[in-house]
């Protein structure tokens, strides 16, 4: 069975573009425009992995990180923050709080976050 | 003015650090200073005035009105201080929102682009793979001078990270000059460096260091045309490394030297040949260097080429400067 990615992300054209690739990859992929949909679709789709956008309608990335790591259904699934916050704090902040791995969108190409993806799926 | 923004005014240490100034330029201080020098001339008028002049009416008429004088003239002088800082304070926040807002589609156009050059969506046929270069290209840029105009922000802002390490200079340079050799090759250039063979580490942040290297290298080979020559050098000059890099290029005409490290400013020989470039590099690396505990200067003629120079601590001279505080 293909494996489910959830992505949480209000950029639409970047849903599209990075949606595309994990699609064509032979992922699952579910979308989320804002955090509270996003932790609703991570509650009940229980995706393999996250991907999270930080600055976001609704709900922070950081609130939305931090409830799924305390609910006991959602918090083994792994997160990779992407976003193009790219302060130490919030690197910190993401990690403490339990996130995988953090990526700063203008640094990386896309092969090289769909790398990360697989990585951390295990794939 | 509300009276909260007046009882904040008193919180000099916050006002200070809202304007990222030193506390011997931040206008409310300056302005309890004045108080001060105003609060003692009108005491040594009294002194003065009651040894004087016979009527105490008289002495206190004038050491009132002097009073009221010099406060008015100081909290006029002050008020300007302080709309000028807090210019300066919204340019540069302004900045910081601009080029924060430029990212996010800087990263769309990038990764639609790359998806676009990776075939998934298809192969491309006849000129198309030739024009999505150019427009990878240009994101390129763009995205080069917004992470610009993010550091320049940042310093003004004073929140620059500089994350200090020991690292050997010699070691940064080289892998640089390998990462450039075919840029230089291409155009004819032809780089040489020396570096003594036992050289102590460097302090300061490595890949800040880095930047401003490859700054320099960038625009001594941009900055030479036609055929040239670029000689790198590393001197141990006991506690400080010394750094030089010489090049064959247009050299920075005379009345322009002295701009030469200010944002935003492009000597107008460079505007001749080449018109690309934000202004903003060298003003990056002074920055960079002088944060780093160095120093960065430069010589140059026009026609005949420029040296630019800079120091770093050295490792070991640090660690007995630490001790000794």
């Amino acid at each position: 069975m293909a494996k489910k990615i959830l992505f949480i992300e209000d950029e639409s054209a970047l849903q599209k573009t990075f949606g595309e690739v994990l699609t064509q990859e032979g992922y699952d992929v579910v979308k989320a425009m804002d955090g509270e949909e996003g932790l609703r679709l991570a509650q009940s789709e229980k995706p393999d992995l996250i991907l999270l956008d930080l600055i976001l309608p609704k709900m922070h990335g950081f609130e939305v990180l931090k409830q799924l790591k305390d609910d006991e259904e959602t918090k083994d699934i792994p997160i990779i923050v992407l976003t193009n916050l790219e302060s130490t704090d919030d690197v910190e902040k993401a990690l403490e709080l339990g996130a995988t791995t953090y990526l700063v969108k203008a640094n990386y190409d896309l092969e090289d976050v769909l790398k990360k993806v697989k990585n951390a799926l295990g794939d | 003015m509300s009276f909260k923004e007046i009882i904040d005014q008193f919180n000099i240490p916050a006002q200070c650090r809202k304007y990222s100034l030193p506390l011997r330029q931040c206008p409310q201080f300056l302005f309890v200073v004045m108080g001060f020098a105003i609060g003692s001339t009108s005491i040594i008028t009294y002194v003065l005035g009651t040894r004087y002049i016979v009527d105490p009416n008289t002495v206190a008429l004038i050491v009132l009105c002097l009073t009221i004088l010099l406060f008015t003239i100081s909290f006029v002088i002050i008020r300007s201080l302080e709309r000028i800082a807090e210019a300066n304070r919204l340019k540069s926040e302004f900045i910081s929102i601009v080029s924060h807002q430029l990212r996010s589609p800087l990263s769309n156009l990038k990764w639609s682009a790359e998806l676009l050059a990776s075939g998934r969506l298809g192969e491309m046929t006849g000129k198309q793979p030739e024009y999505l270069h150019i427009i990878k290209e240009n994101i390129v840029r763009m995205g080069e001078l917004v992470s610009d105009l993010l550091t320049v922000s940042r310093i003004e802002q004073g929140r620059l990270p500089l994350q200090k390490t020991s690292f050997s200079l010699k070691e940064i340079v080289e892998s640089i000059i390998e990462k450039f050799r075919p840029y230089a090759e291409a155009s004819n250039i032809k780089i040489t460096f020396e570096a003594p063979d036992s050289l102590p580490q460097a302090f300061a942040d490595a890949s800040q260091t880095k930047s401003v290297v490859e700054n320099l290298l960038d625009n001594a080979i941009r900055y030479i045309k036609g055929k040239g020559e670029i000689r790198m050098v590393i001197e141990d000059k006991g506690n400080h490394l010394l750094f030089s890099i010489q090049d064959t290029g247009v050299g920075i005409p005379e009345k322009d030297q002295k701009h030469i490290f200010q944002k935003f400013f492009r000597s107008a020989n460079i505007m001749k040949h080449q018109t690309q470039g934000s202004g903003l590099g060298l003003y990056i690396v002074k920055s960079i260097i002088e944060k780093s505990g160095g120093k960065i200067w430069f010589k140059s003629k026009e026609g005949e080429g420029t040296t630019f120079l800079f120091t770093l601590p050295v490792a070991q001279a640090q660690k007995t400067v630490d001790k000794n505080n």
